[in-house]
């Protein structure tokens, strides 16, 4: 093994000059704040352009115009606009979200609910997706044009292109309608509120997690295999091989060479399960963000509007912060400094 | 040991283990609600009259209320907190109430004359240290005329009206009694009213025949029986409430056991939810879904023969089938046998060679064909089944020669131009809005359309209906103190109404819910709102 010291493995593990990390870290994190401030101006204005007023969250449409008109001023919505969003925003900046239109609780206590129902669910998704994703996209890497190729590319192409909301029906018409052995909505027995990581609970988390895993591990798979026949077909493999490395041995310089681009992907999927799982948290009753979303859009409350909508946005520019951070550590020549 | 002794063993070793299960059996009924979160929990519950009947009024009651016990009639008004009630033979505008007594609050503390004050209060004057603006939007809508009470002595209350009201009695099941101690008990230890009325939420107090047990924002309410109940107790222990707002999710819930009652099964789920065994639960509801026309200069439908020839034109008992049976056909705003029905001359049918006729008379036909744009929404609260009802619609009327198009909008837009009226921007030139609503109070039902007062932005008269004939029979109803006489006079004004063709009639709701056979007990009342102390789980 002495001669691989001669050959120059592409990838090791370091990591940059920590002066230049923390600038670039510094750097990132100041970046974030005009991205907080447009996504908070954005959403703002979109629901405010919306059709519909934000006051029928709290009246009635028959509601008589001179109690309307007092309730607008009571909510402070009869300011201008631009009051609106400075009042919004230096309370924010406070870490104060406000409270709901619809039910007069802090937005926080609910948001805080829901973002930890919401990563239960995307962390336990992103689990089932990226494992299978590295696994299949791995296996049909190493054995293209083959039937385990095939069988992962199928598999692939399925977890993308079926509507993960119409899956989640089937999997309920499944497996609690017809078989009843999963709960077919909810997120346990008495609720989030007493969660724990036992069978009472998680058996309310399989169904939705398969149902939003579906899409990650399909583009996981595609990635990795991607990757994993292209570095195959690198020459320093064909001279790791020559100079007798064996079959284990070459499969973690794949896996060190494929890490960085597939943790890019892995990172905006964990993004997107964030964000994205409106439809399946609203089939299977999941409390969680995009159930909060769902209500708060259909009731024009714009707090828990704006608040959620802020949190999951900061969440994926931190998100890409750290994936950018793990990129550089695995693979030196991605300089962040 | 002998066979005997074993088989004893065995029987008392099966009790202990189907004990916990026995439990929840006995009296756990677990509802599917269609609201996305729980229903407020202060005594003035959002959502819609789903939270009325979720959070409302099982754990609280209001002076007056609607007895919900039976399903055969229009459902009554029946005394609640106040055993009897009058209007002031010298003042029109001062009621007088006198209350139940020996009533208690969860809490224990008494609800009396000063409870009811403290009550109106809280949502009518701004001055009240426990005022609350969220309530207000809830509440003073559904009482608009009333202004302030007064306490008489601990168990007679006067309650003061606007104007000569006879509707009084009506709205105040709308204003449910919270206790007042409780809440001052709360404001000990929050930081303002506000703060006070989410902690009482949390942990609230009326007088009604469910106490809160457990409460999940978002997720569950459970309310367990109040054992010391004024009234008739509850059969079942504990009610679980859930929010399910999607269709499909209720169903599947209750098809796998998670729950024993949904509300509003999707109506294509309803002949696999009854293979399976659940009961479906329907009823005529106090609910109109119409389309409401506008009468102004230029609007087809401001004339009469018009508005007739489309009542004429459409199939309504088509339309039912393609509902799977689930609506009543509308032939006014309150069915056929309703105290307020009267006798009006023109026979809502579908009769599609009258309809031609009249549309004739009227100037149209096959050179002048007849278009009209209709405001919808695709889904809502109360809207039913809004796309393919209108466009069943649609097909009706091509068949007498009217073209129909419809500028499909979202509900909460559609709400909001609801009170804009036919002549604003947000109308979009349409000749009629399809908005449905609840028809248990003769305001809502009738007067808030129909009284040319009530034109926008007053009121809902989105088609600025005028005539001092109506506006004489609104005030005549509404100055009408004796109960029969005003129903009577509410049936004169109905049947005008009906004569007149004042609303294009398509349906009645039936409010389906969809039941597993474990529950018991139940009454579907004819209502929007059901009795929570009457089923049980077998």
């Amino acid at each position: 093994m002495g001669g691989l010291a001669g050959v120059a493995a592409p990838h090791r593990l370091g990591l940059a000059r920590p002066p230049a990390m923390l600038t670039y870290l510094a750097r990132r994190v100041l970046y974030a704040i005009p991205i907080a401030l447009s996504v908070g101006l954005v959403c703002f204005l979109l629901v405010h352009i919306a059709p519909g007023d934000p006051i029928n969250a709290i009246v009635p449409a028959d509601a008589p115009q001179e109690l309307v008109d007092q309730i607008r001023r009571d909510y402070g919505l009869d300011r201008p606009l631009p009051i609106q969003f400075g009042i919004w925003l230096g309370r924010v900046a406070l870490g104060d979200f406000g409270t709901s239109l619809a039910t007069g609780r802090a937005v926080w206590a609910d948001l805080s609910v829901a973002i930890a129902n919401t990563l239960r669910l995307a962390m336990t998704a992103g689990l089932i997706g990226f494992v299978l994703g590295c696994v299949l996209g791995g296996l049909a890497g190493s054995f293209q044009g083959g039937a385990i190729d095939k069988l992962a590319v199928g598999l692939a192409v399925t977890g993308v292109s079926v509507p993960h909301y119409w899956l989640g029906m089937v999997l309920v018409i499944l497996f609690s309608v017809t078989l009843g052995w999963l709960p077919a909505m909810g997120a346990g027995p008495g609720g989030s509120s007493d969660w724990a990581w036992d069978w009472a609970h998680l058996q309310h988390l399989i169904l939705p997690a398969v149902t939003l895993s579906v899409i990650p591990m399909g583009i996981v798979t595609r990635t990795v295999r991607g990757l994993v026949a292209e570095i195959l077909n690198q020459e320093f493999i064909l001279t790791l091989r020559g100079k007798g490395l064996r079959r284990w041995g070459i499969f973690l310089h794949v896996v060190k060479n494929a890490a960085p681009n597939t943790i890019a992907v892995i990172g905006l999927q964990l993004g997107y399960l964030m964000g994205g799982s409106i439809l399946v948290e609203t089939v299977f009753s999941w409390p969680g963000t995009g159930l909060l979303l769902n209500s708060a859009i259909f009731q024009r409350d714009l707090p828990v509007l704006q608040a959620t909508i802020l949190v999951l946005a900061l969440f994926f520019v931190a998100l890409n912060l750290v994936v950018d951070l793990a990129q550089t550590a695995l693979d030196p020549r991605i300089r962040r400094g | 040991m002998t066979t005997r002794s074993m088989l004893a063993a065995a029987s008392l070793a099966a009790l202990v283990a189907a004990a916990p299960f026995a439990a929840i059996a006995q009296g756990t009924i677990r509802i599917g609600m269609t609201a996305a979160d729980i229903p407020l929990t202060h005594g003035q519950p959002d959502q819609g009259f789903e939270g009325n009947r979720f959070t409302g009024i099982p754990l609280y009651n209001a002076l007056t209320e609607w007895d919900l016990t039976r399903g055969d009639r229009p459902t009554p008004l029946r005394p609640g907190l106040a055993l009897s009630w009058e209007v002031d033979a010298n003042d029109k505008t001062r009621w007088v109430f006198r209350l139940r007594p020996g009533v208690k609050f969860h809490d224990g503390s008494d609800f009396n004359a000063d409870a009811v004050v403290w009550n109106v209060r809280k949502v009518l004057d701004r001055e009240a240290p426990h005022f609350d603006p969220r309530q207000v939007g809830v509440t003073a809508t559904r009482m608009p005329t009333l202004r302030r009470a007064e306490k008489i002595d601990d168990l007679t209350v006067a309650l003061y009206t606007s104007e000569p009201d006879s509707l009084l009695p009506i709205n105040l099941t709308n204003l449910f009694m919270a206790s007042p101690k409780h809440w001052e008990a709360k404001r000990a230890g929050a930081a303002n009213a506000e703060a006070a009325w989410n902690a009482f939420a949390a942990d609230p107090s009326g007088t009604g025949p469910f106490r809160m047990a457990r409460f999940v924002p978002r997720e569950r309410a459970e309310f367990v029986r109040n054992d010391a109940y004024w009234g008739a107790k509850a059969k079942a222990d504990r009610i679980v409430l859930l929010p399910i707002p999607e269709a499909n999710a209720r169903t599947a819930a209750l098809l796998s056991g998670q729950v024993d009652w949904i509300e509003a099964p999707a109506p294509d789920a309803v002949p696999q939810l009854r293979a399976r065994g659940m009961r479906i639960e329907t009823n005529t509801q106090p609910h109109v879904w119409p389309w409401q026309p506008c009468f102004v200069d230029g609007s087809p439908l401001a004339d009469v023969r018009v508005r007739k020839a489309i009542n004429l034109g459409i199939d309504r008992e088509g339309l039912k089938t393609l509902l799977g049976g689930l609506m009543v056909p509308a032939v006014g705003t309150v069915q056929p046998g309703h105290p307020w029905w009267g006798n009006p001359s023109f026979q809502i049918r579908y009769d599609p060679a009258e309809a031609r006729r009249l549309l004739a008379e009227a100037g149209y036909g096959p050179q002048r064909p007849l278009t009209l744009k209709v405001q919808i929404s695709a889904s809502g609260s109360g809207q039913m089944q809004p796309l393919p009802m209108n466009e069943f619609i649609q097909q009706n009327l091509k068949a007498i020669g009217v073209n129909v198009e419809f500028d499909v909008i979202e509900w909460n837009a559609l709400f909001t131009n609801w009170r804009r009226g036919c002549r604003d921007a947000s109308a979009r030139g349409a000749h009629a809005i399809n908005v449905s609503f609840a028809t248990m109070d003769p305001f809502f039902a009738m007067v808030r359309f129909w009284d040319s007062k009530m034109a926008p932005p007053v009121s809902n008269n989105w088609g600025f209906f005028s005539d001092p004939r109506f506006d004489a029979m609104v005030a005549e109803a509404r100055q009408t103190f004796d109960p029969v006489a005003r129903d009577a006079a509410l049936a004169r004004l109905h049947a005008a109404g009906v004569d007149e063709a004042l609303f294009i009639w398509i349906a009645h709701d039936v409010s389906p819910r969809a039941m597993s056979p474990r529950v018991r007990g139940f009454v579907q009342p004819q209502s929007w709102f059901v009795d929570l102390t009457l089923p049980y789980i077998q």
